[in-house]
């Protein structure tokens, strides 16, 4: 009883704590400085398009930074331990996509809600997930973010609603989420993301209609990775503009592998919806480096050459990381020496989590309903249970 | 107090895996774990998506040689009795079916999610490159569509061969299953019908799936008159299931337990044949029990009945294979019970309202006199199928050899 309130209660304080160990990296100055962001980040459809210009912190600049690396750390230790089978399950990896969950958090509030699909460890993070709970969880231990119950594809937080396994079935429950945030009349956006795949689903579609009807605060984001598993976007899809999917919906297509403009674009978002001007259609150009999941080597469809290029000229972290040495805020020497504090974190966090014990066999009955109105017996479970064999 | 079924699982399958052995349970450990060991020992690839099952090459259902495989008395009239056989999985078993469905019927398509470059389980490996893209294509990820764009086919009278990638995506296409191809037929007064339409889709329980990669519909499928349902247990069954599904006037879904693809491998007889439907297919003739399963369950009810027949000597049980669930042998099952007296039933999918709550009743309306003991049925819990909790939501072998156990006690 004791160690289940104080597990939920460090549980509560690791969520709110998750970028606590980003604070030693603050500097006593705050020096802004103005970028232009290159003409070719946005691509309006039936809208103007976000300014170019964004102020941004030396502060925030390494924030960012730091984050986009503890998130490929944290995903190449995944791929590690799901190789040597201490994860088992499916596991869907945002190598290379790391920009777009950083961005889009940088930008909102705490009380703005985020929903995803199935590749969502790195928005568990920056909503809120420690890495110790996210890890936890792909090991299905008792510390995880979904108490081991939920594995990699259904990891939640507060204002994370996931964490999706049936592709394209958050979309209209986000659109629910943001329905609630307009009847409460709060300031507040809902960030509701899905596939390239996902979106030739008819229930995205139906999503947009409602939105529209009703002008909600919600704000679909295509993340177009170019693949939905094995098939080409282009195959996939008669019109693969996908921020034109909407319609009747302004859209933007963002590149989505650069930090700032995504933060923009979505900063620009929360701002037009939650003005009563309706929703929004994102798309976020980006690009992953493994494969749809640990199952799929990601070779079979695309050629190494395609990896590798987009790899070394489009890469998220190295490309901040170039703009912080141009601007002058960091040395290379600094930007190794976070990079390995990041590694060194993930590591104690691998060691730390995989001490950690297995839920108890009675969580296997736990949350089916709600609480007191389970059924008296979920049959199958004793012998006894068999009632009319011992009478 | 006997030990519970969950206590017994637990004990043997809680935190460490290779606990020390209760000397009661000594031989299940055994025969359980020395598979699993070896392979949690052998790290650096991940695991296929298909899982390991091991065990299934020593099954005695899996006709390992040409002599074995041809002496089936259903294939005695096919034509390939005499013919060769090649050794295949059940994945290639479904690939050669398909090959042989597109090259006899022009007018066949196979589509789905990535079934062009051969798919997620390769069953559709090589069809591309054989008969073109226009016949063997990629769909988008849309269920409802692939569904419905089949039904459409079908009504035209051509052959369409859809794939949904794993059985847990058909629910965005159930409508479209139950509300327009199992009742066209009967809503034009047989005036159009969508016989040509074969959805196939891997299911059941595979040791990594979790709640959606794992699932084992065929219980929302057989409640609805005007659909057929399938599940074959191994290569040749697949194969011959799977020509006479697309040949069947009826819109058929053919669930492919995908454990088995790699799991099982047998002679298959390479030429053109055809399993009938609605047949059930005993596999072991025995004289106290009837044990009905189907699918991939058969190889865990195969362990369970040996080891039952050891610890109770004389026992001897009936296993019996449905094979087809919708519409499924009453009559088989029937005579078997009459014969026995008890029945056991197991399943992977949920206990309430699951496939063996209709076998039961069914048999219960047609042998009551007859039955010496309660049916049992050993199902999945009621729960969503757990990742990490798999172990104890299966119906595993000690399961059910509790359920024979119990029911030859009564």
């Amino acid at each position: 009883m004791l160690s289940s309130i104080t597990s939920r209660l460090s549980r509560n304080i690791s969520v709110f704590n998750g970028r606590s160990f980003v604070r030693q990296f603050a500097s006593a100055s705050a020096e802004t400085v103005n970028i232009k962001l290159p003409e070719s980040s946005f691509k309006t459809y039936k809208c103007d398009p976000p300014s170019l210009d964004i102020e941004v912190t030396k502060d925030e600049l390494l924030r960012l930074y730091n984050e986009m690396a503890v998130m490929r750390r944290m995903e190449t230790a995944a791929d590690g331990l799901y190789k040597s089978k201490m994860i088992r399950g499916f596991c869907h990896l945002c190598t290379g996509q790391e920009a777009v969950a950083v961005g889009m958090e940088a930008a909102i509030t705490e009380d703005d809600a985020i929903i995803t699909a199935y590749r969502c460890h790195g928005f568990t993070y920056v909503r809120g997930g420690t890495i110790h709970s996210i890890l936890a969880e792909l090991m299905g231990r008792k510390a995880g973010i979904s108490r081991g119950k939920g594995g990699s594809m259904h990891m939640f937080s507060k204002n994370f609603y996931g964490g999706n396994g049936i592709v394209g079935a958050q979309v209209p429950v986000g659109t629910g989420v943001a329905f609630t945030q307009k009847y409460l009349e709060k300031k507040n956006a809902t960030f509701i993301l899905y596939g390239d795949g996902a979106a030739n689903q008819g229930q995205v579609f139906e999503a947009f209609n409602m939105a529209k009807l009703c002008d909600l605060p919600a704000i679909f984001v295509c993340e177009n990775n170019f693949f939905g598993m094995g098939t080409a976007a282009g195959r996939s899809s008669a019109n693969a503009q996908y921020y034109t999917r909407g319609q009747y919906i302004p859209g933007l297509q963002v590149n989505g592998m650069d930090v700032l403009a995504v933060k923009q674009a979505c900063s620009w978002a929360k701002n037009w919806t939650t003005n009563d001007q309706g929703p929004l259609v994102l798309e976020m150009v980006t690009y992953r480096y493994g494969g749809h999941s640990m199952s799929d080597p990601g070779t079979s469809y695309r050629t190494r050459e395609e990896i590798q290029h987009m790899r070394s000229t489009k890469d998220p972290i190295t490309g901040l990381r170039q703009r912080i040495l141009e601007l002058g805020f960091s040395t290379d020497d600094e930007i190794k020496k976070l990079e390995k504090e990041a590694r060194a974190v993930v590591e104690e966090a691998v060691a730390e989590a995989q001490k950690e014990p297995q839920p108890d066999e009675s969580e296997i009955f736990t949350n089916i309903y709600a609480k007191g109105t389970e059924p008296p017996i979920i049959r199958g479970r004793e012998r006894e249970e068999f009632a009319v064999m011992n009478q | 107090m006997q030990t519970s079924r969950f206590t017994l699982l637990y004990r043997n399958f809680a935190n460490n895996i290779y606990s020390k052995p209760l000397s009661r349970n000594r031989f299940i450990h055994k025969a359980f774990f020395h598979a699993t060991k070896k392979i949690l020992q052998t790290s650096g690839a991940p695991p296929p998506a298909e899982g390991y099952l091991p065990g299934v090459a020593q099954s005695k259902f899996i006709k390992s040689t040409q002599e074995e495989a041809l002496k089936n008395s259903e294939l005695m009239n096919t034509g390939v009795a005499n013919g060769e056989t090649k050794k295949m999985n059940m994945f290639q078993a479904i690939n050669d079916a398909m090959g042989i469905a597109l090259t006899t019927d022009e007018t066949a398509v196979i589509f789905g999610e990535d079934v062009a470059f051969g798919g997620v389980f390769r069953c559709t490996l090589g069809l591309a490159e054989m008969f073109g893209r226009d016949r063997v294509f990629n769909t988008p990820l849309s269920e409802q569509g692939i569904v419905g764009f089949g039904i459409g086919m079908a009504a035209v009278g051509h052959t369409a061969i859809a794939e949904i990638q794993f059985a847990d995506y058909i629910f965005p296409a159930f409508d479209q299953l139950v509300n327009e191809a199992a009742k066209y037929r009967y809503r034009s007064g047989g005036l159009f019908n969508v016989g040509g339409l074969t959805v196939r889709s891997p299911c059941s329980a595979v040791g990594h799936g979790g709640h959606y990669h794992s699932q084992s519909p065929e219980a929302y499928f057989t409640h609805t008159p005007g659909l057929i349902v399938v599940m074959p247990r191994s290569p040749i069954q697949a194969k011959g299931l799977l020509l006479a599904s697309i040949r069947d006037r009826n819109p058929v879904i053919f669930l492919e337990p995908k454990i088995l693809y790699r799991a099982a491998v047998e002679e298959v007889p390479v030429g053109d044949y055809e399993l009938p439907l609605g047949k059930a297919e005993i596999l072991k003739s025995g004289k106290d029990v009837t044990v009905v399963g189907y699918g991939s369950q058969l190889y865990t009810l195969e362990n369970a009945i040996k080891l039952a027949e050891k610890d109770i000597p004389g026992l001897s049980c009936e296993l019996i294979d449905l094979r087809s669930l919708s519409p499924w042998d009453v009559d088989t099952v029937a005579n078997s019970v009459n014969k026995t007296g008890r029945l056991v039933i197991s399943h992977e999918a949920p206990q309430t309202s699951g496939f063996a709550a209709e076998v039961a009743t069914s048999i219960m309306e047609r042998c009551f006199l007859r039955l010496e003991a309660p049916i049992q049925r050993v199902c999945g819990l009621d729960t969503p199928f757990p990742l990490i909790f798999e172990k104890f939501y299966v119906p595993d072998m000690t399961k059910c050899y509790d359920a024979i156990k119990e029911v030859v006690n009564y």
